[in-house]
């Protein structure tokens, strides 16, 4: 055989791979949004779940997700930005940055079980935070600090040192050099990375089952005190996310119409870390635009 | 320049300088207290199981009978840890090709197209949480499997599948990040001396970016390695060596994920679950270290 | 409302931690938080118009019930709250012994997950007893068997469906998980025996899932609580024995246990009055949610069982 048709059936194999790999994608999404797609109406969303009756919805769930992501990058990204801070512009190069480097980067392939056992026994139990939001919201940030760690010295690296010098050379402190000058140019890098970040905390569960707990209290979403067992606020009530719920529905429930219902919320997770990932890509490029002025 | 106003600049700016350093030293250190005491717990509730239950760490390493509850009890951990790794390297060998020729696409074929459509779309995958992997798997992938190869439909193989499929982002974006920081000209060296572009992926890309394709593949593996409930889901949980691919087994996460809750902290069946758990822990030391060792090979 | 003030120093404070203000503040949150479980117990005690909150945790066989019933009991007295968390028969019997619970929902005897002189200090409340059924794939063509049949299906001395008089078919075992109470229940009443995982058998722990196996594998077989039973798998009778609910209650039918609320010592006036509502007449009776949700009211059964399985009538 020639090179030359060697080429061509690589070249052909190579295409028809990337083509599988699309189709399969496309299934996935297809045979999701599919099944689910017919379930979700608005009653679908706002109702709160059935136990044994047809008809449930996921409204506290759905809440229930998104409060807990507030709830999670309230504390992540603070920290998270002091941390990646710290690593890029006030740690010293030496064998204890380069261990705390490991670290992060062990902490940030830590299996999610592992996190979620941790939360158990050390959050859940020796803190007494019990199954709550909190809980849920501490786990998670552990789960997602080093992603954000890394997002943010990414950020900073990108920032022209003639910026970070300059600034510098106007007397002007370092940490108020990294807050107004480095930060405000890496933000659109920290931000899509955030909004990536809390995408998978929206689809989290191995590590919420032991930490939000898989129950859901009534709520009274006319109560919005947050120091009110019943008020959707409260951060230490239990929570059931979505990502829960379908985990829950698919392996217990008994209402008659559980596969429906785990078919749309599946389809409605599904939508919303789409929706996440195009937000994070648009408002990527649309910062992009707007601090470099091209086109 | 006044030089009482000089003072008044001076104190806050140190105190400002102050904060700073203090706030992310405050942020490191808080990373660095929570993987030590994440360390710290795990082993030694893991460890109590040797220690406080007299169970020996050989027995469970490398029993084959797992009876926590049976007289007497035994806890051979190995079906656990052999099917984490069959699974996770299945996942790999499927997941690792598939990756590459994606990359190749998007890189050396067709730039646009990759851009444009199959980023996102590895990006999507990225994104799919990892119930939906599972229900899918159990809705569609094990059905399958039932009609098309003897056996059930669950097992090593269903695992490996929705496993690759999880993974494939992580080895694509790599290995496609591996592609486009080849220097060009190592390419265009090998076209001008007549090579087609097979040869050239094959001789000079892929020969060139192997280390990096290799970490690709051990985050991969590591990122299988602790995927708990979409395996548990199709895999059948039986703890025992499989005699095939379609047999049921069981993963570490799987043991865990099945009976921690229905077990009582401090007993010797919960004791047992969370030496998996430490088992999982060391792996994924060993594995940050096996990336460690393939990035130190890049970078030469 | 000095519950409410230090449920906002607990916010405030988390919330500081997240600011990740000063060294201290994770101290605080801890101490703040612990404050706030300590003082949600203890101001139960207001007899007369009932409050406080509880939470159940455990079973997630019992969960549905517990759920259901909080919800109404919630209704009538608005300042009691109730929270119902899963986790498994371990978590709950765990938490309620180690104070986090007031209440730990269980499929099985305290006795038989915890030590001795831990179980001792809870206090068993039987709310409903949940009957199990051997089911099948509905291929198989069995409608009965007797226990000597079962114990050799699961323990793999009988292997094809042809051997207990069905068709010519490999049996499929969908177990649960060797921690799971639904299992211990089924083998000590229904095999009278301990089995062994066997080689190529399924194991799930949750109901839906071992239902959903045991309707699309041929010749499946597993057990389930009566509440999940529905046309797309087949009950065995065990012995010629239907599993009913006239069966169970009158002790013919003996794959069943009780669902347990255990309590750490008496329990305070909020959860007490929760468990009285529990086993009332409004609950346990015909209408009431027991039934309704598919398990058995303890107040039909005619026959009674200690926690060492033997039974009085």
């Amino acid at each position: 055989m020639s090179a030359k048709t060697v080429d061509k059936i690589a070249t052909g194999i190579i295409i028809f791979i990337t083509g599988l790999i699309a189709l399969a994608l496309i299934g996935l999404l297809g045979y999701i949004l599919f099944r689910g797609l017919g379930h979700i109406s608005w009653h679908f969303l706002t109702s709160p779940p059935e136990t044994i009756r047809k008809g449930g919805g996921i409204g506290p769930q759905l809440f229930n997700s998104l409060f807990l992501l507030v709830l999670t990058m309230v504390i992540t990204v603070p920290l998270g930005i002091g941390a990646g801070i710290y690593m890029s512009e006030y740690a010293k190069a030496g064998k204890i940055t380069s261990a705390i480097r490991l670290v992060v980067e062990v902490l940030s392939s830590f299996p999610s079980i592992i996190v979620g056992l941790f939360g158990l026994l050390v959050i859940v139990n020796k803190f007494n935070l019990g199954f709550s939001l909190l809980s849920g919201a501490i786990a998670l940030t552990i789960f997602n600090l080093p992603l954000m760690v890394r997002i943010t010295e990414q950020g900073l690296r990108s920032v022209p040192l003639q910026q970070k010098e300059a600034s510098l050379a106007l007397g002007i402190s370092k940490w108020k050099t990294i807050r107004s000058v480095q930060l405000p140019i890496a933000l659109p890098i920290v931000l899509s990375g955030s909004i990536l970040a809390a995408g998978r905390i929206f689809g989290e569960a191995a590590a919420l089952l032991f930490t939000a707990g898989m129950s859901s209290p009534r709520l009274d979403f006319s109560d919005w005190n947050p120091l009110h067992s019943a008020s959707p606020l409260n951060p230490m009530r239990p929570a059931e996310t979505l990502a829960v719920h379908i985990w829950k529905v698919n392996s217990e429930g008994l209402a008659p119409d559980a596969t429906q219902i785990a078919a749309g919320a599946s389809a409605v997770l599904v939508i919303t870390v789409l929706l996440f990932n195009l937000g994070a890509r648009a408002l990527g490029r649309y910062m992009h635009n707007k601090f470099t002025a091209s086109k | 320049m006044k030089k009482s106003n000089d003072r008044e600049v001076a104190t806050p700016h140190l105190a400002e300088e102050w904060v700073g350093k203090v706030y992310t030293f405050i942020c490191i250190l808080f990373l660095i207290i929570t993987i030590f005491s994440m360390v710290y717990f795990v082993a030694s509730k893991g460890l109590s199981t040797f220690i406080v239950n007299g169970v020996n760490v050989k027995d469970l390493l490398t029993g084959l009978k797992w009876k926590p509850d049976g007289e007497p009890a035994l806890f051979g951990a190995l079906p656990f840890i052999f099917g984490s790794f069959s699974t996770s390297i299945l996942a790999a060998i499927i997941a690792a090709p598939l990756g590459f020729c994606a990359a190749v696409f998007m890189i050396e074929l067709s730039p646009k197209l990759g851009r444009t459509f199959m980023q996102p779309v590895i990006e999507l995958l990225a994104g799919i949480p990892s119930v939906v992997y599972g229900f899918v798997g159990l809705s569609v992938i094990v059905p399958l499997f039932r009609n098309l190869f003897p056996g059930q439909g669950v097992g090593i193989a269903a695992g490996a599948l929705v496993l690759a499929f999880m993974i494939l982002p992580t080895i694509t974006t790599i290995a496609t990040d591996a592609l486009a920081s080849l220097p060009a000209g190592l390419k265009e060296g090998s076209y001008a001396l007549g090579a087609t572009r097979w040869q050239t992926i094959y001789r000079i890309v892929l020969p060139t970016t192997l280390p990096a394709q290799m970490t690709g593949i051990v985050l991969g593996i590591a990122r299988a390695f602790g995927e708990a409930l979409a395996v548990q889901m199709v895999i059948g949980n039986a703890p025992h060596i499989p005699h095939s691919l379609f047999e049921s087994t069981s993963t570490l996460t799987s043991a865990i994920t099945l009976s921690m809750g229905n077990t009582a902290m401090g007993s010797v069946q919960n004791n047992a679950l969370w030496s998996l758990a430490l088992i999982l822990m060391l792996m994924t030391f060993v594995f940050v270290f096996i990336i460690r060792w393939l990035e130190g090979r890049k970078k030469l | 409302m000095k519950k409410s003030l230090i449920v906002t120093m607990a916010l405030t404070l988390s919330l500081s931690l997240a600011a990740c203000g000063n060294n201290n503040t994770n101290n605080g949150a801890k101490n703040g938080n612990a404050a706030a479980t300590n003082n949600a117990t203890t101001n139960n005690t207001a007899s007369a118009d009932l409050s406080g909150s509880i939470l159940a945790a455990g079973s997630t066989a019992l969960q549905p019930l517990v759920d259901q019933v909080s919800k109404e009991f919630m209704d009538k007295n608005s300042g009691v709250s109730i929270q119902v968390q899963g986790g498994g028969s371990g978590t709950g019997l765990t938490q309620v012994s180690e104070g986090q619970a007031q209440i730990g929902n269980s499929d099985v005897f305290a006795e038989e997950k915890l030590d001795a002189d831990k179980a001792a200090e809870l206090v068993d409340h039987q709310v409903a007893v949940v009957a199990m059924a051997a089911v099948t794939n509905k291929d198989v063509g069995v409608d009965s068997l007797t226990k000597q049949q079962l114990v050799d299906i699961f323990t793999g001395k009988v292997t094809n469906w042809k051997d207990v008089g069905g068709k010519d078919e490999k049996i499929q075992i969908v177990n649960r998980p060797s921690s799971s109470g639904t299992r211990a229940t089924f083998e000590k009443f229904a095999l009278g025996t301990k089995t062994e995982d066997l080689q190529g058998s399924i194991q799930e722990d949750a109901s839906g899932t071992v239902k959903k196996l045991v309707s699309e594998t041929p010749g499946a077989i597993g057990y389930l609580a009566l509440s999940y039973l529905d046309d797309s798998i087949a009950a065995v009778k065990y012995e010629g024995v239907e599993a009913n609910v006239d069966n169970v209650a009158n002790g013919t039918y003996p794959v069943w246990a009780y669902e347990h609320m255990y309590t750490k010592g008496e329990p305070d006036a909020a959860t007490k009055a929760f468990l009285d509502y529990m086993v009332s007449e409004d609950v346990q009776g015909d209408q009431g949610d027991v039934v309704e949700m598919g398990y058995i009211p303890v107040s039909k059964m005619e026959v009674k069982r200690d926690a060492q399985g033997a039974v009085t009538k």
